[in-house]
């Protein structure tokens, strides 16, 4: 089990590195908020944290904590990548209604 | 917690993980990077309903947590400003920091109370019998999450000013955080020896956290304003490995898929940074970089700048054939990007071709000036990189450099005894004449004299960025 979740590792950094490293920098930005976002998949562990019932009251306070960091961080990170990504337009696509 | 469902959750695990591979995937191109995103928040919204089937879920307190920081996620996310967004996306990075810090200590606490036993049977099927690479786990996400905490938190202050941008350094901060470094050590052995027994693991764990903390103030304070672009890519990787690391405690493969990727893509991201800074990373984060005490002064160049008046630019950009517009953080603070989508409008209606072209390290975050100019309704064919405009630079009538210094500096060519010297930059000298809107003649960052001030086909058009491009904006629009 421990072996195949460092392969899994592994081979998510060589992906992501692959990935990456073609994104043209106009797109840093909105890159950088949604990976960011991406990176809010610690809301899992958080879950786990709070909704498994073998916890005791210090685990559920750190556990609600988490929880509402890493939702801010998801949604925020989603929304705020969409917000920069709708801005980005073709020329023919003309200037958004704002 | 093994049950029928589990297969199930499994499953949806692969295909989010799947989701956010083919979501960054279509984020390299502009024309389905909005659905790129999408894409991945659907594999986020299914890892977080798959985790909800887990046996014995109860939803209360979940429920507390989770529209409180969605309620915060939706407003915060609606109400930045576009200029502000190096500072969102500084927190954002930090509370995913802290999620990860404070699941590693539920995590631990949980372990402590019901001894090894019993909670390695709540990690499922296929744990580890040696509590050690859990251990090692739940030190390493403590750390690394309070330190992308603490130093995101910090990055933020900076960025947004409420304390100085400038770098902050004292004597001996490479020894403070060595001996950090060393403390961070000491406390994870401790604590991986004997990780449930009693009160000093506790004390162990607590120490590597609070550790953990310094080391992220400590490593940001030294960084200065316009090297924030690394720190925040590089600091978003931290978050990255962080949460991966906390899928290796809880035996996650989503967590570890996601995060990995996510480190990775910091990971690249700094290092193009460094490169468009010809830097290493070593040197961003140690030398304290345009404190002034390092930067070299580039003496020797001198001469006369020649000033020019705002009519005067008027009658040389109404004559232009070929424009390109050089942004920097000098836009950005006089929020001029809707004026210089103006001006560039009317120079396209006079007939000029006009291009923008954005240095990788241009203002506090990568990609920021793009972000500001699309805002500013800006198409993106228009936003280029500087090896797309060098090579026919010499073809261009009127380069006009806004807000923008060091990324422009000829010494960074020429002058090998400069700081900057071999910094790929914008080459706005070798335009036919080159327009520099500025306040001062006053250095940039790198507290490097700009020789670029001091060309003869240099003109410096003095004043605030945002009034002088209205004032031509009018004069083509008098006309």
């Amino acid at each position: 089990m421990l072996g195949l979740l460092f392969f899994v590792f592994v081979v998510a950094i060589f992906l992501g590195i692959e990935l990456i490293s073609k994104v043209p920098s106009q797109l840093h930005t909105p890159l950088m908020s949604g990976s960011n976002a991406i990176s809010g998949i610690t809301i899992v562990g958080a879950l786990i944290a709070v909704g498994q019932p073998d916890g005791g009251p210090l685990v559920t306070v750190l556990g609600v904590v988490a929880v509402a960091a890493a939702m801010i961080n998801v949604v925020g990170g989603y929304l705020v990548s969409d917000r920069m990504l709708r801005m980005f337009k073709r020329k023919d696509e003309g200037p958004k209604p704002s | 917690m093994i049950d029928a469902l589990q297969p199930l959750i499994n499953y949806i695990y692969i295909v989010a993980s799947v989701l956010f591979i083919v979501g960054l995937k279509m984020l390299s191109r502009a024309s389905t990077a909005r659905r790129g995103n999408m894409v991945s928040g659907v594999g986020m919204l299914l890892a977080i309903l798959a985790t909800c089937l887990l046996k014995g879920m109860s939803f209360a307190w979940i429920l507390v947590g989770a529209i409180a920081g969605t309620t915060i996620g939706v407003v915060a996310s609606s109400m930045v400003k576009m200029t502000a967004m190096p500072e969102m996306v500084g927190i954002l990075n930090g509370l995913g920091g802290l999620a990860s810090l404070l699941v590693a200590w539920a995590e631990f606490h949980k372990w402590h109370a019901m001894q090894w036993a019993s909670y390695h049977q709540t990690l499922g099927a296929g744990a580890p019998n040696s509590p050690l690479v859990t251990a090692v786990a739940m030190a390493f996400t403590a750390v690394v999450g309070a330190m992308t905490f603490s130093g995101s938190m910090l990055a933020f202050l900076k960025l947004s000013e409420r304390i100085t941008g400038k770098p902050i350094q004292f004597r001996g901060q490479q020894f403070v955080n060595g001996l950090v470094i060393l403390l961070i050590l000491a406390a994870a052995v401790v604590f991986c020896q004997n990780p449930a027994g009693g009160t000093t693991p506790y004390l162990a764990f607590g120490l590597l956290m609070l550790a953990g903390l310094v080391l992220g103030i400590t490593s940001v304070m030294p960084i200065g304003g316009a090297d924030m672009p690394v720190v925040i890519s590089l600091l978003n990787s931290y978050s990255g490995i962080a949460a991966a690391a906390a899928g290796f405690i809880i035996l996650n493969n989503v967590l570890i898929v996601a995060g990995a990727l996510v480190g990775a893509s910091g990971i690249i991201l700094t290092k193009i940074m460094c490169k468009a800074m010809n830097r290493s990373l070593g040197n961003v984060l140690f030398s304290g970089f345009g404190s002034g005490s390092s930067a070299g002064d580039g003496a020797g160049v001198t001469g006369e700048a020649n000033p020019i008046s705002a009519d005067d630019a008027y009658y040389v950009l109404e004559a232009a054939r070929s424009v390109v517009f050089v942004p920097g953080y000098g836009m950005a603070v006089a929020q001029a990007q809707h004026v210089v989508r103006e001006l560039g409008q009317a120079l396209e209606a006079n007939g000029a071709d006009v291009q923008y072209c954005i240095h990788p390290v241009a203002g506090r975050m990568p990609g920021h000036m793009n972000v500001l100019l699309a805002e500013a309704n800006v198409p993106y064919e228009q936003l280029v990189e500087p090896g797309d405009v060098n090579p026919v630079m010499a073809a261009v009538d009127v380069a006009i450099v806004i807000g923008a210094n060091d990324v422009v500096n000829p010494a960074a060519k020429e002058d090998a005894k400069s700081p900057l010297y071999g910094m790929p930059i914008i080459e706005v000298d070798q335009a036919r004449t080159c327009i520099v809107l500025k306040r001062s003649l006053k250095p940039g960052f790198a507290g490097v004299e700009n020789a670029l001030f001091f060309k003869s086909n240099t003109r410096m058009l003095f004043g605030d960025a945002k009034a002088t491009v209205l004032q031509l904006v009018a004069a083509f629009k008098d006309r």
